[in-house]
């Protein structure tokens, strides 16, 4: 298989770019990176066909090998469309973080540094348990004042 | 004319098309949506049913779109497993809408709108998960993939609040940069190759040389293994999951990690078989379990909790399918089936808490099991299963992932069989956790408990259940509990199904005879024979141990006991039947 050695610079550049930038925290740049990735991964599809030949039509005389191979064209034009409608996606996701947040970087989650926050010790479960943890003498005292309610509680 | 029935197939991916389109047409009337939506689900639900009973007895079968054969059109195939994943992901989403409909009708008042949006696009992501099942090349499955991820990333920002933005740009992020690895890997395989098509590829991708082929392995493994949330991949998750709606959460738990899972699986089985990575996809399987499972017991909220669970037992089928053996494919298929059930059931029920309590967070819950004994259960029956309890269908997948491992008798194995029955317990910690909070303990006993939960009498309480959990999402939950239920009850024809579906998979000639003809398939047949036979392992001792550990003679032994063994040695091992020193 031949490969056009330009397109293969071209497309490392691309991803390497798309990479570098897709560690930033701005959500443009994510943005930015995710199109540069995208566009390196459609070169790299064109180039699986090998070299350019005929078109891929039937010609009196022609060797098979002599056509050009449109099945990555076909996928690389699928590819192109998920990959805009995917951009168009994330950039109306960057405007709205924006209007709610005003800000354009990724936030962190509140839910996560409150757990990561939260001590090793936990009362409720390492507390030193007290002598009597048998909870049927409460009980007992809870039916004197309210009656019968708490009678269901016990058959458990 | 008699037609066959199977070629409808394609229809489980067109009618959900259909449907999504009529209902965006009519979005300003909901009641029309909602019925187009309900009705269009119900159709496909009895379609993949009647597939499944076609399939169930014959096998494979492909259907090549506008008559192009293969390799060189696009072709859909479902075979065993493609089938019942079907079934039982329509099924799972069939009961999810009709719980997502309950609660729309439940908060209409609280002006939250309308959302017009909703409808067709959850019939966009049943099409985009019925395209990936049945996809007969990679190309393909992408497309599968994109379409219910992108569905996916709408139903997971609905509404544009500033949580599910937050949570959206982390998911959309890292499931592009997948699909970016998994467009990358097709390209190259193309390359390497000049085929797209899976069975094609089966036969083509061995002539490869030993490292083209263990790279393109690798690069599959990892861009599946994000969707999947396999360990090292799994941070997305439990970070994005929990803050959308119920119903959302709950079919993106059940299914979507799922859809990875079985491309994992398939790339398993049809691309790449043989035991070439296994010791690595069983320490990333351990790491997956241990470390999902410690992420769990760390959360406070039920909806994070039950997202690391996820993460956990994702491990469990990773482990699975790593033992390339009958056996554990076998209980990876049912357990796959098991687990989508029940992770869409405990979110769901979540969501019932979250409305009933007015919070998800341990916490600040108390008091459940008295106020509302039906959520009580709801909850106990899943969340049980989920930790593997017996009878529970969960045990019954975990012991036949357990037997595989002892099976195989390596030193990896058996660490994974420990980790597996380490895990599981400590599932069952962190599921009685949320049980002893949420539902056992006093409602005073709480942390600055919501208003909903103090009620001033039981009877008070008891009345307000009826307004907070209504019964047209009680309902299609507890129709998903009895699905569960089901799962133990029909344990012995669901594993025998599994099993012939993972000797199906691993001989791969019904799967390349139903797309490529039989004539391309004979040169290779006898190799792939031989090669499924190496992973049949014999599980059964014929006594169970019996004659070493307890040598019982009695008089009543029954007089032909020669033919008692033998009925024995038919039955068990496919039924998964508890066998004495099994691993726990």
């Amino acid at each position: 298989m031949t490969i056009n050695l330009t397109l293969l610079i071209v497309m490392g550049v691309m991803l390497a770019v798309g990479i570098y930038l897709l560690l930033e925290r701005s959500l443009t740049r994510v943005l930015l990176g995710i199109i540069l990735i995208s566009n390196g991964v459609n070169l790299l599809l064109l180039q699986t066909a090998g070299r350019a030949g005929l078109a891929p039509l039937v010609t009196d005389g022609a060797e098979p090998e002599e056509y050009f191979d449109p099945l990555p064209q076909a996928l690389l034009l699928t590819a192109i469309v998920i990959a805009f409608a995917l951009v168009s996606f994330v950039l109306a996701l960057i405007y709205r973080s924006w209007v709610l947040a005003r800000q354009d970087e990724v936030t962190d989650d509140e839910e996560d540094r409150r757990v990561a926050a939260k001590p090793d010790y936990d009362p409720e479960e390492d507390a030193e348990v007290e002598t009597e943890t048998s909870e049927f003498i409460e009980d007992e005292q809870m039916t004197l004042k309210e009656g019968g309610e708490d009678r269901g509680d016990e058959s458990r | 004319m008699e037609t066959n029935l199977v070629e409808f197939v394609p229809l489980a991916v067109l009618l959900p098309f259909f449907g999504a389109g009529f209902a965006f047409a009519f979005y300003r009337n909901q009641s029309v949506q909602k019925s187009i939506t309900l009705g269009t689900l119900i159709i496909t639900v009895i379609l993949e049913i009647a597939l499944l009973t076609e399939i169930w007895h014959t096998g494979a079968h492909a259907v090549h779109l506008a008559g192009w054969p293969a390799p060189f059109g696009i072709s859909m195939v479902i075979d065993r497993f493609a089938a019942l994943m079907l079934v039982v992901s329509s099924i799972i989403t069939l009961a999810v809408l009709l719980y997502a409909v309950g609660q729309g009708a439940a908060e209409e008042k609280n002006d939250s709108g309308p959302v017009s949006i909703f409808y067709p696009t959850y019939l966009i992501l049943v099409a985009g998960v019925s395209n990936a099942f049945l996809a007969g090349d990679l190309f393909n499955m992408y497309v599968g993939f994109e379409i219910f991820l992108t569905a996916s990333y709408v139903l997971l920002t609905l509404g544009g609040g500033e949580q599910r933005i937050r949570a959206g740009v982390t998911y959309v992020v890292v499931s592009i940069i997948s699909s970016m690895l998994f467009l990358i890997t097709i390209g190259l395989i193309y390359a390497a190759t000049g085929t797209v098509n899976l069975a094609d590829l089966a036969l083509r991708l061995s002539e490869l040389e030993h490292g083209t082929q263990l790279m393109l392995h690798v690069l599959l493994l990892v861009a599946f293994g994000i969707k999947a949330a396999v360990f090292p991949l799994a941070f997305w998750l439990p970070d994005s999951y929990p803050t959308a709606p119920a119903p959302v959460t709950a079919v993106f738990a059940g299914l979507l990690t799922k859809v990875g899972i079985y491309a994992m699986i398939r790339t398993e089985t049809l691309l790449f078989p043989g035991e070439r990575i296994n010791t690595a996809l069983m320490i990333v399987a351990g790491l997956t379990m241990i470390v999902g499972i410690l992420g769990a017991l760390a959360q406070a909220d039920i909806k994070r909790m039950l997202s690391f669970t996820l993460i956990s037992h994702i491990g469990y089928l990773v482990f699975g399918l790593a033992l390339s053996s009958i056996v554990g494919m076998s209980a990876t298929i049912y357990y796959v089936a098991h687990h989508i059930t029940i992770q869409t059931t405990l979110f769901l029920v979540t969501g019932l808490i979250e409305r009933r309590s007015g919070s998800s967070n341990v916490d600040r819950l108390g008091g459940l099991a008295k106020i509302s004994p039906v959520l009580a259960i709801l909850f106990f029956i899943p969340a049980m299963n989920l930790a593997g309890i017996p009878p529970f269908s969960g045990f019954v997948g975990k012991l036949g992932m357990m037997q595989g491992g002892i099976a195989e008798n390596t030193w990896i194995t058996w660490t994974l069989v420990i980790a597996s029955v380490v895990t599981s317990l400590l599932t069952l910690m962190a599921v009685a956790r949320i049980w002893a909070r949420g539902f056992w303990r006093k409602g005073e006993d709480a942390e600055e408990p919501d208003k909903l939960l103090l009620s001033k009498t039981l009877t008070h309480a008891r009345a307000a259940n009826k307004r907070l959990l209504p019964m047209n999402m009680v309902a299609p939950t507890a129709a998903l509990v009895a699905m569960s239920v089901a799962f133990t009850v029909f344990a012995g024809p669901l594993m025998q199904f599994s099993r012939a579906a993972a000797y199906d998979m691993y001989e791969r000639t019904p799967y390349l005879d139903a797309v490529l003809g039989e004539e391309r398939v004979d040169g290779v047949r006898d190799e792939l024979t031989e090669f499924t036979e190496d992973l049949l392992v014999d599980l059964d001792t014929g006594d169970a141990g019996v004659e070493d550990h307890a040598p019982v003679r009695t008089g009543l032994e029954p007089e032909d006991r020669e033919n008692l063994e033998d009925t024995r040695h038919s039955t068990s091992g496919d039924e998964g039947e508890p066998v004495e020193g099994g691993g726990d």
